[in-house]
């Protein structure tokens, strides 16, 4: 670990040719990790996940703010980040999720370019099929709202999703009656994804403290004053809480209560196999999540666990019921053998949308809510906390995900937020 | 797999059983204010540590009945009928 300022090291094809001369000695750490904290800073940011790097990214970026400390209680990309199944996508109902999705997705599409640094971003399209008459006046519904959102989207039938994904049974106890692609959603190397925000923060002189526990925040006539950790106290003017799962407690620090709860969604991957499936498939009905890994894994999601947790692990019933969805769909996975399995914690809203606000606590800002499907909306919450913070007034984008749609009852409920009902 | 004790059936697997949240959850009287009624529909305490919750044997006898489980490693300390003294003081 080093406070010193480091000499950026460019990743590309000559770097790397370059480094082949010296036994690739010349790579330098990419994080600003300081042995000791600063006694103050503008802005704390508490989680050192993807969000909560996109918004010290997008402060300095955005704002010139670069007074920022990130405090991680485990290390970057280490909680959900790197617990997600890395599905990208903006097909939403309503048009201010719409507007908040396609806002992330536009920034994915240019993010291994803007930070320098390859994120993987594979737009293989993503899939929702229909296995009933209903379910296909569902995906017209969805289509219709997706194209007056202004958001890419394409309705085939039954031979037209066979002829784009094949493989798929083709004697299904739930016959396949058609499919609602979104071309632009697609996947990324979701550890990347946050490594390429930590490093571009680092770059702009972000501190970031891995291994450090928030203990306590501190607050003085209704404002947030400091923060206190396991390194000690830092003051600043403001803290953003960006904790995925654990908003509740963090929140309960500063005697604060959020409309939350948290639930373990887990995932799976199969052994790696030779490339057979190009895109993402969501099949709600045989409750199925699936995509292929760029290493060759099958990507398995499952609903989540209806009772709430903090253990990061999933049941074994929810994940039979999403195998037994998987071999319905695709007979021949049956002999793949399960690779590994893991859960994260989700913080889950009753309208299945996020929270993007400033508390009752003046200077306190949560970023929080995003439930299952925080991975893709990293950007867009990381460009909007940081406008939140720097201007102190919420941006038009984020003006509907307020604490105030609580009490004035304008939810925006999206139930397609995990694509999963619940 | 979590084990649950149904307090008319005995140890069962959790799949027979739903989970209906957080137990007890109080209602506001109708002439409240939009804060406490926004607060008795979406604040909930979220534990991180032991929670009193209510389950419902739905594939089983398809009775309700108090949990208090532990959130951190599904620990179940204690089932009881729903109005019961052992639910009372849960």
């Amino acid at each position: 670990m080093t406070s010193a300022p480091h000499k950026p090291a460019r990743y590309g094809a000559f770097s790397l040719l370059r480094g082949g001369l010296n036994r690739q000695s010349h790579w330098t750490p990419i994080l600003n990790e300081p042995d000791a904290p600063e006694r103050h800073y503008d802005v704390v940011i508490i989680g050192g996940g993807g969000h909560g790097l996109a918004t010290a990214h997008y402060l300095a970026a955005n704002h010139g703010i670069t007074r920022v400390c990130v405090i991680e209680r485990g290390w970057i990309g280490g909680g959900n980040t790197g617990r997600n199944t890395t599905v990208i996508r903006s097909n939403y109902f309503f048009p201010q999720s719409a507007a908040l999705y396609d806002l992330s997705l536009g920034l994915y599409e240019g993010l291994s370019k803007a930070l320098d640094y390859n994120i993987m971003f594979s737009q293989r399209g993503m899939w929702m099929l229909a296995h009933d008459r209903h379910g296909m006046e569902m995906l017209h519904r969805s289509a219709n709202a997706m194209l007056l959102n202004g958001v890419d989207a394409e309705l085939h039938d039954g031979a037209g999703v066979r002829a784009r994904i094949p493989g798929l049974n083709p004697n299904p106890r739930f016959p396949i009656l058609g499919g609602l692609l979104q071309p632009r959603g697609g996947t990324a190397r979701h550890d990347a994804v946050a490594w390429a925000y930590a490093r571009a923060a680092s770059r702009a002189g972000v501190h970031i403290l891995q291994k450090t526990a928030v203990t306590g925040l501190r607050q003085q006539g209704g404002r947030i004053t400091a923060v206190e950790t396991s390194r000690g106290t830092i003051s600043c003017d403001r803290v953003v809480v960006a904790v995925a799962g654990h908003s509740s407690e963090v929140a309960a620090m500063a005697g604060l209560s959020l409309p939350i709860q948290s639930f373990a969604l887990q995932a799976f991957v199969s052994e790696p196999v030779k490339p057979c499936l190009d895109t993402v498939l969501l099949s709600p009905a045989t409750g199925v999540y699936l995509s292929q890994s760029d290493k060759g894994e099958l990507v398995i999601g499952a609903g989540l666990d209806l009772f709430i947790s903090y253990a990061q692990r999933g049941s074994l019933p929810v994940m039979e019921q999403a195998a037994a969805g998987v071999i319905e769909l695709f007979p021949q996975f049956s002999r793949l053998r399960f690779l590994r399995q893991w859960a994260g914690i989700c913080d889950v809203v009753h309208d299945s949308s996020p929270i993007l606000d400033e508390s009752a606590i003046a200077g306190l800002h949560f970023n929080c809510g995003w439930g299952t499907g925080g991975f893709k909306a990293i950007p867009a919450g990381g460009w909007l906390t940081a406008h939140h913070v720097a201007t102190g007034r919420a941006h038009p984008i984020a003006q509907p995900f307020g604490f105030g749609r609580f009490t004035s009852g304008a939810m925006i409920d999206e139930a397609a937020a995990s694509g999963i009902a619940h | 797999m979590l084990e649950i004790a149904c307090p008319w059936c005995g140890p069962r697997p959790e799949a027979e059983f739903r989970c209906g949240g957080e137990n007890p959850i109080i209602r506001p009287p109708l002439d409240c204010s939009d804060e406490e009624w926004a607060a008795y529909l979406h604040h909930r305490t979220n534990p991180k540590g032991l929670h009193r919750e209510r389950w419902h044997h739905a594939l089983g006898c398809g009775m309700w009945f108090a949990v208090t489980r532990s959130t951190i490693d599904h620990t179940i300390v204690e089932t009881a009928p729903l109005g019961s003294a052992a639910e009372e003081e849960a």
